[in-house]
């Protein structure tokens, strides 16, 4: 059984504050001490008791927004993973398992996509698509699928050829069981930690393209978009940009941490159980 | 081979006292912690003498022939004791004293010639390489002296295949290559270490041959690490059997072979002689191969050509062959992994479908296959229990207490307890793998099972321990086998009729006796006087009585 | 150099130049999705019906796409990129100065960051298991997660901000001194190589891991030779082909991080002129930067394939 006590202190950490940004995003709106557009002070006012983590460009409490910012951040960035990630591993798994010419023209076409950097690709596409919500999502979904897919292919094909799939297709076993039953089990501990990376990746991309204003637009906060707003005060010395910033950094971490973690628990597990 | 420096070299080359050798492991989950390798084992060899080390996989064997060059593979430490080496102790000579004397008073030859050279770089520069480090002799020397190697160890072109790189010269000649490139700095000892195991039996002849010329002619002492005792009576002046990092039993060739002391040595010497009672064909075959040409690659390489053999009910059909043979390609044309070309299967009087996914179920059920690597034939998260049960449930609609009542039958049915229902692949030793693999096969209650090189990746006492079990199912069973295997002594203790194949065709095909009676046509011959016989001796008598030369060396 | 390796080069290549076409058919695909159009976009909501058929039929608006297409593409192949919308102004000329500011920044990052990486993944294999390579897996880790202005801001609070030693808006124009110029990229090129850099050590150090703990490497342990000679002589020819992979595959990483890394530091180059204009709604100049930005990445890969099929003996030497 799992036992806390042998969990290592990383993954220890990168748990806590996963879940402590999972329970910010969720209760975003009984946690927050302001509104989110509720302009509190001055404008970029220091930390204080009142304001923790200070006022931003406008005078908003920096804190409520990084809370609120959390929210749509996350959520944002769990969307496009879940989409990314059901796309892309039913279509691997599929591509691996059928073959023929399904695989070849998959296959390709995702060689095309990977052919242009992610965030280009994004920035051609968003400058025609108005910048809402879905179709970040879509966008971000869609584009980030290619990897799942590359690495669900690979993954499946190498458990498609081992022995013991083969002894199931003597058996005459269907494909669903084939897929269910046999691969998927195999390949779970890679794919869940790409889950993570993936995720890490859905944060990074919406916060860079919100940091370049393309992304999650104003009135709603998000964390790449809050540095924007708040990045010209750097040059007067004032960190307030570095606060949403360091949010994302934080998030990524303690993600990587949980994800290294996991795949470390399960590729040293031969059987099935811990 | 006079050394500078060295005043009289001490009659005693090599001595090893009580040595052991330890490693960390890391189980997973838990803290990590160090096993024995090596337990109190010592050994002497004499100048000049060969001396062979042998034992199953984990018996600490080549971990032994490292230390004496003072090596440690993959975490190996030594702990104790003294390693000897032209009189002093290499132990203590730290870094530098390893370093003086591997590749000039030891040199090495691995399993797998073919990973042990650079790719980068050319045969000669890596042959010649220890020799100029070492300054034994200079560059022009060291390559006359390799190419006069390459000449005793009967490489093709000696003259130029220094030339060549490693991917442009064969497996067999590459392992000849590399004990030339051993011998290069004429040290005192070699360590071989299974330097005949890769190969296929008729190129393993020669290049055995090769080698025990050239430690006779050069005069070279030598620890030859195996794990197959008929290879080693050809080589060895004394033998050391080992387990589990203990010494068993240490002698002449001649006593251990002929008059072993301890059970141990006794049952390694006598395993492959089972009894087996040839069964008179039956007057109707159930299944029919018929002039099956299979090809890969949308007809472009023939692997099979035009084959034809039939199976009788309860009955074994040994197909014997190198790699490359087609043996195995027999077996997935059979079971319609790989529809053949031209050519059909019959089976109980009807024409089988060439497509696995045309077949029915039931033709499914009767078509049973255990595979060579039984580690990855079973899915390693699931449970013995599903893995046995899976097939009952898929062919019989079995369920629940049903299904365990049966799959607790089939475990005792393979001498396993109801107490393994429970677990996985990774928590059974290879052994009990391979016998939940044949469980998994009887489960179906098939007419034929299809044993492809089912013993080859196991110890020789678990191998025999599988072909005892394999002959016992089907006595109580009546099942029949195709028995692929590239091991003649395997095709002896379990066959009924053979069909030996070469280059995708048979070559000859018919009851046991009859395949075995002579005369015998060349590639038979060659096969069969390639398998290592338990007998001193032996290597010379077959290298002349050959009349083909192998393909692979 | 044998006929194979000639062929796979060529064949490499040209498979390239493909991928290359198929990359600008989707590019230009990806710019006609939106509702409404180019002409609309221009003239905003407001526009009469008279004005947008005026600029339509001057943009050639009205012809099918795969025409429009042919037609950007002939432009592309000779070298006209076209008309910026938003400025009127042809994008061939605007983008020219920006491309070289962008390939200075981007080359002096990688001067850095490329013999960094390897010298430290090869520490890193050095003391496997010690301190040096835990902190470096640690930083590969972070580096991994941090989003790059994080790492640019930082960069421009401490040393521009605090410290005041480099300025923290990177202003070149032409004709500027080399030292100036060098002064006025130290941030953005820094972040550059932090971006890239843990990354690429990481994959370096698997690189020569993965050569170290091959057999012929051991075959050299047992001839005697010491661990410089057997990493010299027998790891490092081995070796080679696998790092020019991580540095190509990175430096096509480096392109990328180029477009944040520049809007930061306000750098005039492509990545500003392309986010600039995406804001713009500028469809030319997204197509055409795009493009480029694809181009580049492409060359990479296809160096870093070659590089490959060069360094493998097998090819090199045939049967």
């Amino acid at each position: 059984m799992l036992d806390i006590k042998r969990i290592p202190l990383g993954a220890l950490l990168g748990l806590f504050f996963t879940a402590l940004f999972l329970i910010a995003a969720i209760f975003a709106q009984w946690i927050a001490p302001f509104g989110l557009g509720e302009i509190v002070g001055n404008v970029w006012e220091p930390a204080s008791a009142q304001y923790w983590l200070g006022t931003d460009n406008l005078g908003r409490d920096l804190l409520s927004r990084i809370i609120y910012g959390a929210q749509t951040t996350i959520f944002i960035a769990v969307l496009a993973t879940a989409l990314s990630f059901s796309l892309g591993s039913i279509l691997g798994f599929t591509a691996a398992v059928v073959g023929g010419w399904f695989d070849t023209l998959m296959s390709r076409f995702v060689d095309l996509l990977m052919a242009i950097p992610t965030l280009i690709f994004g920035l051609v596409v968003l400058s025609v698509l108005p910048s809402t919500l879905v179709t970040l999502i879509l966008v971000m979904g869609i584009l980030d699928s290619t990897r799942v897919y590359r690495l669900s292919r690979a993954v499946a094909a190498d458990i498609n050829v081992m022995d013991f799939v083969e002894a199931a297709k003597l058996r005459g076993e269907g494909r669903g069981w084939i897929i269910f039953r046999e691969i998927l089990p195999n390949a779970l501990s890679p794919l869940v930690s790409e889950l993570g990376l993936r995720f890490i990746y859905a944060v990074l991309f919406l916060s860079a393209l919100s940091f370049l204003g393309l992304g999650v637009q104003p009135p709603a906060a998000d964390w790449g978009g809050m540095v924007k707003e708040n990045k010209d005060g750097i040059v007067f010395g004032i960190p307030a940009a570095l606060i949403p910033a360091a949010a994302i950094a934080a998030l990524a971490i303690s993600v990587n941490l949980v994800a290294d973690w996991i795949l470390n628990r399960t590729t040293s597990l031969k059987g099935g159980r811990a | 081979m006079a050394k500078a420096g060295t005043k009289e070299k001490p009659e005693i080359l090599l001595d090893i006292r009580n040595l052991r050798i330890e490693a960390r492991v890391f189980p997973p989950g838990e803290a990590p912690r160090d096993i024995t390798i090596v337990d109190d084992v010592s050994l002497t060899l004499k100048r000049g003498k060969v001396l062979g080390l042998i034992g199953e996989s984990g018996a600490g064997k080549s971990t032994i022939g490292l230390s004496s060059m003072g090596y440690g593979r993959g975490g190996c430490r030594i702990t104790g004791g003294e390693v000897i080496l032209n009189g002093r102790d290499v132990l203590k000579g730290g870094k530098q004293g390893f370093r003086k004397l591997r590749g000039r008073e030891v040199c090495y030859v691995a399993q797998s010639a073919a990973a042990a050279f650079n790719p980068a770089h050319r045969l000669m520069d890596q042959v010649v390489e220890a020799a100029l480090l070492h300054g034994v002799a200079s560059r022009a020397e060291a390559e006359k002296r390799a190419i006069a190697l390459f000449k005793k160890l009967s490489l093709p072109d000696p003259q130029n295949i220094g030339k060549r790189f490693p991917h442009q010269v064969s497996g067999g000649q590459l392992q000849r290559v590399m004990t030339a490139m051993a011998l290069c700095s004429e040290p005192d000892m070699i360590v071989f270490d299974e330097p005949t195991t890769a190969l296929d039996v008729t190129t393993q002849i020669d290049v055995l041959a090769a080698i025990k010329d050239a430690i006779r002619d050069t005069g070279v002492a030598a620890l030859y690490i195996t794990h197959d005792l008929a290879v080693v009576a050809q080589v060895a002046d004394e033998i050391m059997v080992l387990r589990h990092g203990k010494l068993v039993e240490w002698g002449g060739t001649r006593q251990i072979i002929k008059e072993p002391r301890q059970d141990y040595t006794r049952a390694l010497v006598s395993v492959h002689q089972i009894e087996h009672q040839e069964k008179k064909p039956g007057t109707k075959p159930f299944l029919s191969v018929k002039n099956v040409t299979a090809t890969y690659g949308g007809g472009v390489v023939k692997v099979l050509k035009n084959v034809t053999v039939d199976i009788f009910p309860g009955q074994t059909l040994a197909v014997v062959g190198e790699s490359g043979s087609g043996k195995s390609t027999l077996a997935r044309a059979i079971t319609g992994l790989l529809p053949p070309m031209e050519g059909s299967i019959t089976f109980s009087g009807r024409k089988l479908a060439n497509r696995l996914a045309d077949r029915t179920k039931e033709d499914l059920r009767q078509l049973q296959m255990i595979y060579q690597m039984a580690d990855v034939a079973m899915n390693p998260r699931q449970t013995v229990g599903t893995i046995i049960g899976r097939p009952l449930e898929f062919y019989f609609g079995m369920r629940g207490k049903e299904r365990d009542r049966r799959v607790t039958e089939l475990l005792e049915k393979i001498e396993m307890g109801k107490g393994f229902i429970d677990r996985y692949p990774a928590e059974l030793s290879g052994g009990q793998k391979q016998r939940v693999c044949i469980a998994r096969a009887l489960a179906a209650k098939p007419t034929l099972i299809i044993c492809d090189e089912v013993t080859s990746a196991l110890d020789p006492l678990v191998a025999h321990g599988i072909l005892n079990l394999l002959l016992d199912l089907q006595q109580e069973e009546g099942v029949a086998y195709l028995f692929i295997t590239h091991d003649l002594a395997t095709v002896k203790s379990i066959a009924d009729s053979i069909a030996v194949m070469y280059r995708g065709e048979v070559v000859r095909y018919g009851a046991k006796s009859e395949v075995l009676r002579p005369p015998f046509d060349a590639y038979t011959d060659l096969l069969l006087s390639s398998v290592p016989e338990m007998e001193i001796g032996w290597l010379e008598k077959a290298i002349k009585g050959r009349r083909m030369e192998s393909a692979g060396n | 150099m044998s006929s194979p390796i000639l062929t796979l080069v060529a064949q490499r290549i040209a498979l390239g130049l493909l991928l290359l076409l198929a990359v600008s058919v989707l590019i230009f695909a990806g710019t006609q999705i939106l509702p409404g159009d180019v002409a609309q976009s221009i003239l905003g909501q407001s526009a009469t019906p008279a004005s947008l058929a005026n600029l339509r039929e001057e943009l050639g608006l009205n012809d099918p796409a795969y025409i429009r297409y042919f037609r950007w593409l002939g432009g592309v192949v000779t070298g006209d990129l076209g008309t910026a919308l938003s400025s009127r102004q042809d994008i061939a000329t605007s983008i020219g100065g920006r491309l070289w500011n962008t390939l200075f920044l981007a080359f002096w990052a990688a001067v850095v960051s490329v013999p960094l990486a390897i010298i430290l993944g090869l520490l890193a294999v050095r003391y496997r298991n010690g301190f040096v390579d835990k902190l470096i897996s640690g930083l590969a880790l972070a580096s991994t997660s941090l989003p790059e202005f994080f790492i640019g801001y930082l960069l421009v609070y401490f040393f521009a901000v605090k410290m005041q030693w480099f300025p923290g808006i990177s202003t070149v124009y032409d004709g500027m001194p080399f030292g100036e110029r060098m002064a006025a990229i130290a941030l953005p090129a820094t972040a550059l190589t932090l971006v890239v850099l843990a990354h690429m050590m990481r994959m370096t150090r698997a690189a020569i891991l993965n050569v170290m703990q091959s057999a012929y490497v051991e075959t050299a342990e047992l001839k005697g030779l010491s661990a410089f000679d057997v990493i010299r002589k027998h790891a490092f020819p081995n070796a080679i082909a696998p790092i020019i992979n991580v540095v190509m595959l990175n430096l096509a990483f480096l392109i990328v991080g180029v477009v944040v890394v520049e809007v930061i530091f306000v750098y005039p180059g492509m990545g500003q002129y392309l986010v600039d204009h995406v804001s713009k709604r500028d469809v030319p100049v997204v197509q055409a930067v795009g493009l480029i930005f694809a181009a580049v990445y492409i060359g990479l890969n296809i160096i870093a394939d070659i590089a490959a099929i060069i360094a493998n003996p097998r090819l090199r030497h045939p049967k």
